[in-house]
């Protein structure tokens, strides 16, 4: 855990370089959207990696479930607590990049920018179960239960708003794989990594952050 | 007892109860006249019967929102819960119970709403009372199981909302744009879930 940490941070911070300089310098400029085009390179691993956090944030509720682990459910809700700011992220480029590119800040047809709106409010109301109940096993069951009910709710919303949508968003990966060219591939693959990998990061110090505060409120029970 | 018959009970007991106090299905029923009213005024005169299709659907999902609010208050102020939890029969027939009485509400509440919306409005096709019956099943699965934790919890009422409407948004895009397929997936995805969840959200340990 103490060597893992730096380590984390280490190599999250080269990539997190390497992608910067990648989508500024070595990325072509998009020939429709010109420069623009390259918060493309932030947005979407921006909104993966917020999956990737609800997902594992989903996966660590079912162990919960399972094990009755109180580890598994701090490490749940840690997990969402990154997903709702990589979240939040998403909503903010996706915005830009709207105002960029269509001149709007909102697009309602724009499927992804939509399901992560629900996907906030919805893990949104997920602190707000928390907060209002008190620490102990029915908290963390609950808390569980609704981390559950969020990857269940990510497919079935998706599509919905497939279902009520009107069509501007420019699909960029179909049925037939990426549609970029090799460049634009790897320096997407990069962000992706540096993302992941900012995650990964953040995921160990707020869990560290708050295993030291559980242990630190222990002692003073102990002491009291 | 078997499961069918606790259900059975757990059901008649809201039934009887809400058939004794009357408090829910007479404010759901009032709710849900007064937001159609609110509606004619808030649409412009001569909107397409599209617009006022939406409004529907707003209006049922908040009044759904009204009667699960309502749905654990016997619980929660009488102890209730605990005792139901105690009691020898499996926890998911105690959401079962509730699930089906909520059901129960929502229905008897739509079967004035939607001729009344008919009168209102521009009239009322076979596919939207189909769509707002598929709904029901999915919006009392949910609402059941998201009511048992927002008693749990010190916001109570006002925390309900804040769960229940995220997950309401595909049910008014199946509902608007009469998609009952998606409607039926939605209810036999959320059943299932909520179903197998429910004894997690009520035990304590």
């Amino acid at each position: 855990m103490h060597l893992r940490l730096p380590t984390l941070a280490f190599v999250c911070t080269g990539l997190l370089g390497a992608a910067i300089a990648l989508i500024f310098f070595y990325a072509p400029t998009d020939a429709n959207q010109g420069f623009s085009q390259r918060i493309f390179y932030f947005h979407v691993p921006i909104a993966l990696t917020s999956y990737a956090c609800f997902g594992w944030g989903a996966w660590k509720a079912l162990r919960y479930l399972r094990t009755r682990d109180e580890r598994a459910d701090l490490e749940s809700y840690v997990a969402i607590h990154q997903g709702v700011i990589f979240g939040g992220l998403t909503l903010v480029t996706g915005s830009i990049w709207a105002k960029a590119s269509w001149g709007v800040w909102w697009s309602w047809g724009e499927d992804q920018l939509v399901l992560f709106l629900v996907l906030f409010l919805f893990y949104c109301a997920y602190f707000m179960l928390r907060f209002s109940v008190d620490a102990g096993p029915a908290r963390a069951n609950m808390s569980a239960v609704y981390a559950l009910f969020g990857v269940a709710l990510i497919p079935v919303s998706f599509l919905a708003i497939r279902l009520s949508r009107s069509f501007i968003h420019p699909i960029v990966f179909n049925s037939h794989g990426p549609q970029m060219a090799g460049s634009q591939f790897f320096t997407f693959c990069v962000s992706l990594a540096a993302m992941l990998a900012l995650f990964a990061t953040l995921y160990q110090v707020e869990l560290a952050g708050k295993r030291v505060d559980a242990h630190v409120r222990e002692l003073r029970e102990l002491l009291a | 007892m078997t499961y069918a018959a606790d259900v059975a009970a757990l059901a008649r007991k809201d039934l009887l109860l809400e058939l004794r106090a009357k408090e829910t299905l007479p404010s759901m029923l009032l709710f849900v006249i007064a937001a159609l009213t609110i509606f004619h005024f808030a649409l412009p005169s001569g909107t397409s019967h599209a617009a006022a299709l939406g409004l529907l659907w707003a209006a049922i999902i908040f009044t759904a929102l009204l009667g699960l609010t309502r749905a654990f208050v016997a619980e929660r102020e009488q102890g209730m819960l605990d005792a139901l939890v105690l009691a020898p029969c499996d926890r998911s027939a105690i959401w079962l119970g509730k699930a089906l009485a909520v059901l129960a509400f929502l229905v008897a509440a739509e079967v004035v709403a939607l001729p009344a919306f008919a009168a209102f409005f521009s009239g009322l096709d076979g596919r939207t009372v189909a769509a707002v019956a598929l709904a029901d099943i999915g919006i009392a699965s949910v609402g059941t199981l998201f009511g048992a934790m927002a008693v749990a919890g010190r916001a109570r009422e006002l925390l309900l909302p804040l769960l229940f409407l995220p997950m309401a948004i595909p049910i008014v895009v199946g509902g608007v744009g009469g998609y009952l397929w998606f409607l039926a997936l939605y209810d036999a995805i959320f059943v299932v879930l909520s179903w197998a969840a429910f004894e997690y959200v009520v035990s304590e340990t």
